[in-house]
This record gives structure tokens, sequence and C-alpha cells, in this order.
């Protein structure tokens, strides 16, 4: 439409906040944080050139290990929850209905609130002697004394932490799915059903193959988001007993913050980030292909 | 990287299935177990927002009862009287929570309108380059950059600060308002663009006349999820805004979690805070649900 050098020009224009905005908010940090990483900081001291001895003293570190098989850990409970549960809670509503439309929206509604204030709710729900949990386990007779969930045992909080974020984001999943069924031919499913293929079976034949790439994408995409937890533990455990539900974030959070180590902190961050990075490449190389 | 297909095609099915209504087929002998399934779920969901609603109505003696009421015995808005006057007052975090989101809605749009524009409707050299270059945020998650962020932002003295949080979050937000503005300008026809060319309109013009108006449902779907990611945000928030002045809301209601007046926590006010919190999001969702879902549709796959 617009041609010419012209053009470029003034698309240049159009483009240079936004470029100036990421070069100087997201690239310059991430430059920022590879050279910091490679310093001893204090933010009190200047900084010292120490080469890759931050990365060498993640790997001997104990704590730094602790972190990141929690984080594994809780990653590797939550997701097959989120899938599973998500994709049963898309075949129960992903016909138009009004029933399933209004359970759809309310399956939904966590989803939009904060985790930092879902963590805060579950919090309370979850308290000794305060919490609704605990006093309607003891009136269903299933426990005696108020079971501490929170930050003294490290299972016991994680298993809490899971349902409670189950909660809260099972619906994300499950929108996607219904989206993912309901892209599905309607002749697909008649001609099926014409077979007289049962529900299970149309489900198992039809349904999960074609919605394959959307349940690939949902478990990538809670991977990513578990791996980088820190809302949820940080309000209802603070990371006890003794950092053992301190998440990875946290980890780099308390040494960049509280304790002020930024070139470790930062080099955590390098670590994480390359984590990370490893599943969203998958994540858009999978979204690049169906574009073809 | 067009939409996907898959994911763009299903925003727009609910009409088409309409007219069977079933696209799964349930049978109709299982419709009362169906239906009894969906009301448990949804029970279920809704319960911890209910009582939650409930406990910052109870009175002060009633929310700091062992063993916890279900439901309150009388109604009363103490809680909501005790975070009106929490430490610097519920004014001052509400104020620095709603300056935030507004700024965010704000940058992200001055800075994703006409960079899309220009990605959709011209020929910019190196475009491919240009467009991975602003996803570059997609690939770090933010987290990460907070450590580099907080040193940049001291220097400049953005900390403490609701643009400097702001930024933050429009960081968080750029790829994907980026990724739904482009697909939205790339959709409009040809022809309309044309006819505005001809009748003499600058390109700044024909933005502003035709293209403005044709993406306005792109608009309000990145507006909405800029103002729920910035209003929910927590570990930005928690590591920019040290000082208890410039407390967003999630942030004060973390810090009170355990500090309290009353000695143990205030759990009526706590909640209090919580629902205050939900209640802009809920609204936003129920009234915009439709750009809410579509933009998460093609978001999620950014």
């Amino acid at each position: 439409m617009y041609r010419s050098r012209r053009a470029g020009f003034v698309a240049l224009l159009y483009l240079a906040p936004a470029l100036i905005f990421v070069g100087a908010f997201t690239a310059y940090p991430v430059a920022r944080m590879l050279w910091v990483s490679l310093h001893d900081w204090s933010l009190i001291s200047p900084p010292r050139w120490v080469g890759l001895d931050n990365y060498q003293r993640a790997f001997g570190d104990k704590q730094f290990w602790v972190s990141l098989l929690f984080t594994l850990e809780y990653t590797a409970l939550i997701t097959p929850i989120l899938i599973v549960g998500g994709y049963l809670l898309a075949l129960l509503c992903a016909d138009n209905s009004m029933l399933r439309r209004v359970t759809r929206t309310i399956v939904f509604v966590p989803v939009v609130i904060g985790l930092g204030v879902s963590s805060l709710l579950w919090y309370w729900l979850l308290s000794p002697d305060f919490g609704l949990v605990n006093r309607a386990l003891r009136d269903a007779g299933v426990i005696k004394d108020p079971v501490v969930w929170l930050g003294v045992n490290a299972n016991l909080s994680n298993i809490a932490i899971i349902a409670s974020v189950t909660w809260k984001v099972i619906g994300f999943g499950m929108i996607l799915f219904v989206g993912a069924i309901q892209a599905i031919p309607l002749e697909i499913t008649e001609a099926s059903m014409v077979d007289g293929a049962g529900f299970a079976q149309r489900v198992r034949r039809i349904v999960l193959p074609l919605t394959r790439r959307t349940i690939l994408l949902v478990t990538l995409i809670s991977v990513i988001g578990s791996l980088l937890a820190f809302d949820q533990f940080y309000i209802m455990t603070s990371g006890q007993p003794g950092n053992r539900t301190a998440t990875s974030v946290f980890y780099v959070y308390l040494n960049s913050f509280p304790y002020l180590k930024l070139g470790y902190g930062a080099a955590l961050s390098v670590i994480l980030a390359v984590i990370v990075l490893a599943f969203t490449v998958v994540q858009l190389i999978l979204t690049r292909r169906s574009e073809l | 990287m067009t939409a996907d297909l898959r994911l763009r095609g299903a925003a727009s099915v609910p009409q088409a299935s309409r007219r069977t209504r079933r696209p799964i087929g349930w049978s109709r002998r299982s419709r009362y177990l169906v239906g009894a399934i969906c009301l448990t779920v949804c029970t279920i969901m809704l319960s911890p927002l209910l009582f939650s609603v409930l406990a910052s109505l109870k009175t002060t003696e009633e929310a700091a009862a062992a063993p916890p009421t279900y439901l309150p015995h009388a109604l009363s808005l103490d809680g909501y009287r005790r975070l009106w006057n929490y430490q610097l007052g519920l004014p001052t975090y509400l104020s620095n929570s709603l300056q935030t989101a507004l700024l965010t809605i704000a940058f992200t749009l001055i800075l994703t309108i006409p960079a899309a524009y220009a990605l959709a409707r011209f020929p910019v050299p190196g475009k491919e380059v240009v467009f991975v270059f602003l996803l570059m945020a997609l690939i770090i998650p933010y987290q990460a950059l907070l450590t580099p962020m907080f040193l940049m932002f001291a220097q400049l003295k953005l900390t403490n600060n609701v643009i400097g949080l702001a930024i933050v979050h429009t960081v968080i937000q750029l790829p994907f308002s980026l990724y739904v503005l482009r697909n939205g300008f790339a959709a409009v026809p040809r022809e309309i663009e044309e006819a505005a060319v001809m009748d003499g309109a600058s390109s700044l013009q024909a933005l502003y006349r035709i293209f403005l108006p044709a993406v306005r449902p792109g608009i309000i779907t990145v507006t909405l999820f800029a103002f729920i990611t910035s209003w929910n945000e927590f570990l930005g928030a928690l590591v920019m805004m040290s000082k208890s002045t410039s407390f967003t809301l999630p942030v004060v209601l973390a810090a009170a979690r355990t500090e309290t007046s009353l000695g143990g926590t205030d759990w009526g006010m706590l909640q209090a805070g919580v629902t205050i919190s939900i209640i802009p999001c809920v609204l936003i969702y129920l009234l915009l649900q439709r750009y809410y879902v579509s933009g998460l549709l093609s978001g999620a796959v950014k």
C-alpha cells in the first residue's frame, strides 16, 4: 500500500517507541543480568569481576538444589492434575447448554483473580485454628485435631498449595480445551455417532487425537508457570520449614533482595531462565508449526 | 507468525455449534448425571470466594473465633473499617494499585498500537527480526529480569514509584498486546484503507479514522488484560515497592497476613482485603467475558 523507502521510514517511526522501550527495559536488563552474574556485588561494595565463580558456586550450593528439586517436584505433581482435571472439565461442559455455559464461567472465575490474593484467601482457609478446611474436616470426622497444613511439613505444604493453585488455575486449561474441542468439525462427531461409537470411544478415537496439540500447549504453559512459582509459596509458607518450600524464583528473590548478593542472584536468574527457555522454545515451535 | 488457525477458529465456533449444541454429543440419558456434576463443580469453585466474602462481613469477635463459624451470625463492616484505617490507610494502597494499572494500560497502548500498525500494514525492512526483538520478553521470564531492573531503577529513581512498577508490568504485557493488535490490524480489509488513502489521508489519519475503530475489540482485550495483570501482579511490586507509602494492594495484604494491631492475624480484615481485590477482576470478567476469552484463545499461542 505505502510503497517505497519513505514508507519504510514512516514504519520505523511508528515502531520507534516500542523498539526503544524493549531495548531499554528488556534487552538491556538481559545484558546487565549476564554482566552482573559474572561479578561479586552486594550494592555496598563496588562490583568485582569473578568470572564464572557464581555459577560454580550454585552447583555446590545445597539450597540451590533443594529449591530446584522442590520446584520440579511441585511442577511434576501439579501439571498432570491441571491437564487431566482441566480436560475432564472441558469434556463435561464443552457442549453449549445453559448449565454448561454457566459452569464454564464459574470454573473460570478464579483464573481472573490474582495468585497473590487467592493465596491469601487459602492462607486463611488452611489456617490450623481459624480456617474452614480444618473445621469442615473435623465436623466430617476425618480428623480429630487441627492439621497444620502450611510451613511445618514440606510435603503437606506442597499438597495444600497444589490444591489451592488447582482451584485457582484449572479453568485456564479448561477454556483452551473447550475451544479446541468445539473446533472439531461437527460432521466428524455426528458421523461417529451414526456409526454407533459410544461416548468413551469417541473421546479416545476422535476428541483426544484432534486436540493433541492444545493438550501439549497447555502442558507447556502449565510447566513454565509452575517452574516460575513464587507468590503462593511466599505468602502461604514463606519458604518454611527451613527454606524447604522456597522455590527457585523464591531463592533468586532471597539472594537478590534480602541478602543483597546481586551477582549470585543474577547467576541463579540466568540458570532459571535457561531451564525455562528450553520449554518456551518447544512451545514457540509448536505454535509456529501450525501456521505454516 | 499469523494466529494459530485451530484456536482462532475455536473462538468463532460457539455460534456454529449452537446449531446442534452438542459438539461432544453427550447422550440424553446422562443428562441428569451431567447436571449433578456441573452443580457440584460450581459449588466447589464458588464456595472459597463465598466464604471469604462472608468472613469479611463477620463482627470483630466472630472473625477471630477458633474454630471459625461457617456463616456470620451478624453482619458487620468492622473488617472493612479496620482495613480502611490499616497503617497508612486503604486509600493510599488502592491509589497506588490503580495508578500503576492505569499507567500500565496507557504505556501498553501507546507502545503497541503504532508498532502493531507498522508491522501489519507497512513494508518494514527486516520485519521478522523486528517482531522477534519486540517479543523478546516471551522467552525471558520477567522474574529473572527483576534483579537487573531493580539496579537500573534504583539509579533512575524509579523504585518506590508507580511509573517504575508500571514499566515492569508493561514489559510483561507487551508481547501479548503486540500480538493481539497486530492480528487485529492485519485483519482490516485492504479496500477500506485504500479508499482512505485515495481521499488523500496520511497514514496517521488512516490509523486514526479507519484502523482504530476497526481494531476496537483488540484494544479492549489488550486494555483489560493490562489492567488485570497489573492489578494482580505480586513479585514485581514486592521487589520495586519496598517503602510502605508505595505498597500496592496485594503487597500490603501480604504484609498484613502476619503483622496486625490485634496481635495475631486479623482474619476479618484480611478477607475484606481479598474481597476488595477480587471485585474489579470478577466484574471486568463477567462484563467483558467475550473479549477475555477471545484474548485468552489467541494469547495462549502468542
